[in-house]
């Protein structure tokens, strides 16, 4: 790689730069998108140099929507509040359950213990949308309907399995004898798991759990159909924009500026122990 | 007085849709306090089930383990008062050596001074000094092979054990850390089984070596008498370097005693006088035997076996003859050199004092005179 030709050097740049504007553009366009109004982002042809406006944060913030057709109560903020709860309840519940549980299902070789594994994993396989019906009746019944621990528990469907089998292989690729090692030097199982084995699996618990919370954030159907106004997430909030004077371009901008920026702060901090996790199969030497 | 004592251990391996694997055999053995024993023997013969089973990652399948007096079989490992150094290491990636070693140490609850005397002490042993206050993953195959050796050894434990604990090490470095810890173990007392399919290695370290095949130990005992008395064909051709030269031989009697016919063109009369009543009887009712010949009893330059040589190999302190004689190769060592090139007719002389006998079910009949 460092012995290119000064072609190839330029080929690289070109190919980055446009693999990186393709990637970037629809980004780069809803955060200007943010900061016009509704007869700006609608002109035609589109500007990219316009006068900046915070009115698209300014009514998100205080929860005012000015349309042509009067006044509009919107609870965005507290819908972001209700998506930074129900994913981290729900990632934090999944990492207490599938860590365990992806440690037993590398260590130890039981009964049905592939089979429970792959029954968990064909949570995933399955449309949201198939399940929806029986659920909801369900939760009416055990009235979990509208309830944030019903949503948490719904959100295991998403963040369960990723979890469990991320978590599973990292487990895989530390030899046991580290933690036989351990033991031997008097310790109990117990205490080989929680300060040998999860400190060693730590960058893939930690993508696991980021890859989860961004699933589970970005969720959609589970919470239009379990969730009424005050414990929707974002996703569903942002439907609230299109009203009956016309789709709110520029606060549909900004409110996705808003959801997007928590996970895209959390992948940037993450992203060490990603990188991290990438070394972690050199530990035989 | 016995410190380990192992009583018809079973391993059964099983896994769903595949035949069950035993790996280990109604096991017997004892080992005494301040010995060191090698468990000897190719993959998959079951020493490192056998050591596993001991430190109690793996479950024994039926029998006991007892340690020190203690039953220990239905401990768990924190309990058995056991160290062991990995074949893979199993060094922990986030610490450095020196808290790899000294980590050993910690439930002993020494003083912080006493932990880095003895981390030293050890560290100098086995020459790791320099890399004390490295990573696992920034030092050799070899370096951390020492380093897990290290950690074990530094315990305090009713019993070591090692499995392939110097196989990464470099042949000269080998002998020497062969030297010291023997003399390590010895001078502390210290009860220890390794596992190794090194000849010269088990030779060198144990005070007793027992081979095991199939999951089944075959004969326990000091290196000498696996060598002159080898309790079956396996022990016989598996140890010896090279290894003894074995033939099929058909059997009749003689006027008290038997003739052993190997093909057309050799024979040994063996006299009755020599045979124990056991294996004169087992002669009698059988007409084929297996006889084996160590390659140094094999004298070369005279005798009636006329072989036409394939290799004449100088070692640099003998020589390894290979001649093919009626179609059976045979293999002799001799302590100077030899002019014979391949192709040449030399004598081999093979006396029948030294020829180890075996039943057509791989028990020895009758051993060769020790000489």
């Amino acid at each position: 790689m460092e012995h290119s030709s000064p072609a190839g050097r330029v080929f690289r740049g070109v190919a980055l730069t446009l693999i990186l504007i393709f990637f970037m553009f629809p980004i780069v366009w809803i955060f200007l998108m943010s900061f016009q109004t509704n007869e700006q982002i609608l002109r035609i042809p589109p500007r990219v140099l316009f006068e900046p406006t915070l009115a698209n944060y300014e009514a998100l913030i205080s929860g005012q929507l000015r349309t042509a057709a009067g006044n509009l109560q919107i609870s965005f903020m507290r819908n972001l509040f209700n998506s930074v709860v129900l994913s981290s309840a729900a990632v934090l519940l999944a990492l207490l359950l599938g860590v365990p549980a992806a440690y037993a299902f590398a260590r130890f070789k039981f009964r049905l213990g592939e089979s429970i594994a792959f029954t968990l994993l064909s949570f995933r396989f399955a449309p949201p949308l198939l399940v929806l019906l029986p659920l909801s009746l369900y939760y009416q019944e055990l009235g979990l309907n509208d309830t944030y621990f019903g949503i948490v528990w719904v959100y295991q469907l998403i963040a369960l399995p990723l979890i469990l089998w991320i978590v599973r292989g990292y487990f895989e690729d530390i030899s046991p004898d580290i933690e036989h090692a351990y033991r031997l030097a008097g310790h109990s199982w117990r205490e080989a798991f929680t300060r040998i084995a999860v400190p060693l699996a730590g960058p893939g618990i930690a993508a696991a759990g980021l890859l989860s919370f961004i699933f589970c954030w970005n969720n959609f159907v589970f919470a239009l159909i379990l969730a009424s106004a005050d414990k929707q997430p974002v996703t569903v909030g942002a439907l609230a924009f299109v009203t009956a004077s016309g789709i709110q371009y520029g606060q549909i901008a900004a409110a996705i500026v808003l959801s997007v920026t928590p996970t895209l702060l959390l992948a940037l901090y993450a992203q060490r122990y990603l990188v991290e996790g990438l070394s972690l199969g050199a530990v035989k030497g | 007085m016995d410190m380990l004592e192992l009583r018809g251990i079973d391993k059964v391996y099983r896994s769903r849709g595949k035949a069950p694997v035993h790996a280990v055999r109604a096991l017997d053995m004892a080992v005494e306090k301040g010995e060191i024993v090698a468990l000897l023997g190719s993959s998959g013969c079951g020493k490192t089930s056998t050591l596993r089973m001991i430190a109690g990652f793996e479950d024994v399948s039926a029998g006991s383990i007892a340690l020190g007096g203690r039953r220990i079989h239905e401990l768990p490992p924190a309990r058995r008062k056991v160290a062991m150094a990995f074949e893979g290491y199993s060094l922990y990636p986030p610490l450095t050596v020196r808290e790899n070693i000294a980590f050993a140490l910690k439930s002993a609850q020494l003083s912080r001074a006493e932990v880095t005397r003895r981390v030293d002490e050890i560290a100098r042993l086995v020459e790791i000094e320099d890399i004390l206050d490295s990573y696992p993953r920034a030092i050799s195959g070899g370096q951390q092979q020492r380093v897990s050796l290290a950690r074990a050894l530094v315990r305090d434990a009713d019993l070591y054990l090692l499995d392939e604990p110097m196989g990464q090490l470099e042949p000269q470095l080998r002998a020497v850390l062969r030297g010291r810890i023997k003399s390590l173990l010895a001078e502390r007392g210290m009860t220890a089984i390794f596992v190794t399919h090194d000849q010269t290695e088990a030779s060198a370290l144990a005070d007793r070596i027992a081979v095991m095949e199939g999951g089944v130990l075959q004969q326990f005992a000091s290196e000498k008498e696996l060598k002159g008395r080898p309790a079956n064909l396996f022990v016989a051709s598996f140890i010896g370097e090279p290894p003894m030269n074995l033939l099929e031989a058909a059997v009749t009697r003689t006027d008290g005693g038997f003739r052993l016919s190997v093909g057309t063109d050799m024979a040994f009369d063996i006299g009755g006088a020599g045979l124990d009543g056991e294996a004169a009887k087992a002669l009698a009712g059988t007409f084929q035997v297996r006889i084996g010949i160590r390659p140094q009893k094999i004298a070369v330059g005279t005798g009636d076996v006329r072989v036409k040589v394939v290799s004449n190999q100088w070692l640099g302190d003998q020589s390894h003859i290979a001649g093919d004689g009626g179609g059976r190769m045979l293999i002799a060592v001799t302590p100077g050199r030899v002019a014979a090139r391949p192709g040449d007719i030399v004598p081999f002389a093979l006396e029948p004092r030294h020829l180890h006998i075996f039943g057509s079910d791989g028990t020895c009949l009758r051993h060769a005179e020790v000489t």
